[in-house]
């Protein structure tokens, strides 16, 4: 089932046009990759689907992004709804300072999800749901800060999950880990796929190719191919993809 | 020969820098050790705890007492006042110009703020007896408008620029990754600042308290002028006070050098100079704990 839909999207930073006409359809409950050398645009696209790049003035996106259905572009979009729904884990962890609990009752608290023993309960789902629940149950009150950084973008993935969002956007999530860390993350996406829809923009090809299930190839804010994953890193169509994937590209 | 100059002047520059580093320090303790030996016979003489405690203030009365609780109450009346309207609206104000406001306005703002640093107490005293003093007495039906709560506002003004471009300061070195997360999860602007930046900002906004507190206890001009001075021990805002700066200027001049009074105007000098090396240890203290956090 397709969840995302995007139709000839142009997105501008002022006068640099950062992506031009990206089509591209995500399907529910996958993992989809999105590489491409320093700054071919993934991360502008990501950022595009939560809306996040109208924090930044001067920019301007053309076209069309459907969630659901809805396009998202829309003046008329609650952008409060929609940040719910679509999730962001940010490339280095970004726990609020604030202890463990309150890190992830802080979206219960600002959309009244939760409160009182609910929220607790919340609370611990969404630490669960990350692996962290067992190694941090006695430890709520603790400064969020005074985790590893695994920990802490594990905190940031289960502050998200706790408001229910369907769309988990990762902007190279792994970026700040070492590989260790790197694999229990990876292996936490597998998990989580269950349940929701993952984009993950990454630097790392090795990555893209073990955890995704398909691949967007971008090169100076085109999407220049997208398919499978498999099929992306054995049978490239175009040859920019081949000579990026093969490394002689960058 | 020239290599023997040049290590020559290198010693002396070394030399000039290190008396001007150490002549600000040397200056602090040289000014406490006058005002503590100045003021350590009467002390003595009058029996601290009765100085320190002591309901009246009459300094030329036979026996002349010298109680100095009314005019710390003084001090604490107004400074308290100050900081209570100061802190609310530098908050918003320091919000606003981190926050809200565009580029431009910034600008405009954090200049006009500064400004006001720039105003000389005894103009803003000035302004306080023409204009403000009237004004309180009509509105709360008062004999007289010079009151603590006049001075009050006075030096929540005064207060203002320091607590504005602190709190300032400590909100615009939030990390950006923290708002930027909060917006990601649907926070609303003012979920983000009062949820997130402000508590992250909370050390910095503190020390913005203490130093306005350092500001406010130490002027003497415009609280000399708007606060009516009659050494009482206040129950409200709404009565004149004398604070403890105001009893030095206003009597200094007219004192018989070397008499008891003469020294307690010395002893009011040390305990003004102990209350801001607290006040100011506590807000370096704590920027200083943040600095090491972030």
């Amino acid at each position: 089932m397709t969840i995302i839909k995007v139709a000839d999207l142009d997105f501008c930073y002022g006068k640099f046009q950062a992506l031009i006409r990206v089509n591209l359809e995500v399907e529910a409950n996958k993992i989809t990759a999105l590489i491409g050398p320093s700054g071919c645009g993934k991360s502008t696209f990501l950022r595009c689907l939560n809306r996040m790049n109208d924090l930044i003035e001067g920019t301007k996106a053309k076209g069309r992004i459907e969630i659901e259905g809805k396009n998202i572009l829309s003046s008329k979009v609650d952008l409060v709804d929609l940040r719910k729904k679509v999730g962001m884990v940010f490339q280095r962890p970004n726990p609020f300072p604030l202890s463990i609990f309150e890190n992830i009752a802080f979206g219960l608290r600002i959309h009244r999800l939760a409160k009182g023993v609910e929220l607790e309960q919340i609370v611990r789902q969404s630490l669960e749901a990350v692996l962290l629940w067992d190694e941090l149950k006695d430890k709520l009150k603790r400064s969020a800060l005074s985790l590893t950084l695994e920990q802490q973008q594990r905190l940031c993935l289960s502050r998200l999950i706790a408001v229910k969002p369907e769309i988990l956007l990762m902007d190279e999530p792994c970026s700040a880990l070492d590989p260790v860390a790197t694999l229990k993350i990876e292996e936490l996406m597998q998990i989580l796929k269950k349940d929701y829809t993952i984009l993950i923009v990454t630097h790392n090809m090795q990555q893209a190719a073990r955890v995704s299930d398909a691949t967007g190839f971008f090169l100076l804010g085109e999407m220049v191919e997208f398919d499978r994953t498999g099929k992306i890193f054995t049978a490239p169509q175009d040859k920019r993809t081949e000579d990026y994937i093969t490394g002689r590209y960058g | 020969m020239t290599r023997m100059k040049n290590r020559f002047l290198e010693k002396i520059i070394e030399a000039a820098i290190f008396l001007s580093g150490i002549v600000a320090v040397l200056i602090v303790v040289l000014i406490f050790i006058f005002l503590f030996k100045e003021s350590f016979s009467f002390f003595v003489k009058e029996n601290m705890l009765a100085v320190l405690l002591g309901r009246n203030w009459y300094p030329i009365s036979d026996p002349p007492q010298f109680g100095f609780l009314p005019l710390m109450m003084g001090s604490l009346f107004v400074t308290m006042g100050a900081i209570v309207i100061a802190v609310p609206f530098g908050l918003a104000a320091a919000l606003y110009i981190s926050e809200v406001a565009p580029a431009w306005l910034k600008d405009i703002l954090k200049t006009g703020i500064e400004l006001l640093a720039a105003i000389p107490s005894i103009v803003l005293g000035f302004i306080g007896i023409v204009v403000l003093a009237p004004l309180i007495k009509n509105f709360f039906h008062l004999g007289s408008g010079l009151t603590a709560l006049a001075g009050s506002i006075m030096l929540a003004f005064m207060a203002m620029p320091t607590i504005v471009s602190i709190i300032e300061d400590a909100i615009t070195s939030v990390p950006r990754s923290y708002k930027q997360g909060a917006l990601a999860l649907g926070a609303t602007h003012w979920q983000t600042i009062r949820r997130v930046i402000i508590p992250a900002a909370f050390p910095g906004i503190i020390a913005a308290v203490m130093l306005g507190i350092g500001r406010v206890i130490g002027e003497t001009m415009a609280v000399l002028m708007i606060t009516g001075n009659a050494a009482i021990m206040p129950t409200t805002l709404l009565q004149p006070v004398r604070t403890l700066t105001a009893t030095i200027a206003a009597e200094m001049g007219e004192v018989i050098r070397g008499s008891s009074h003469y020294y307690s105007l010395f002893g009011i000098g040390l305990i003004l100079f102990i209350i801001t090396f607290v006040i100011n240890l506590i807000a370096d203290l704590v920027l200083h704990r943040r600095r090491i956090n972030g």
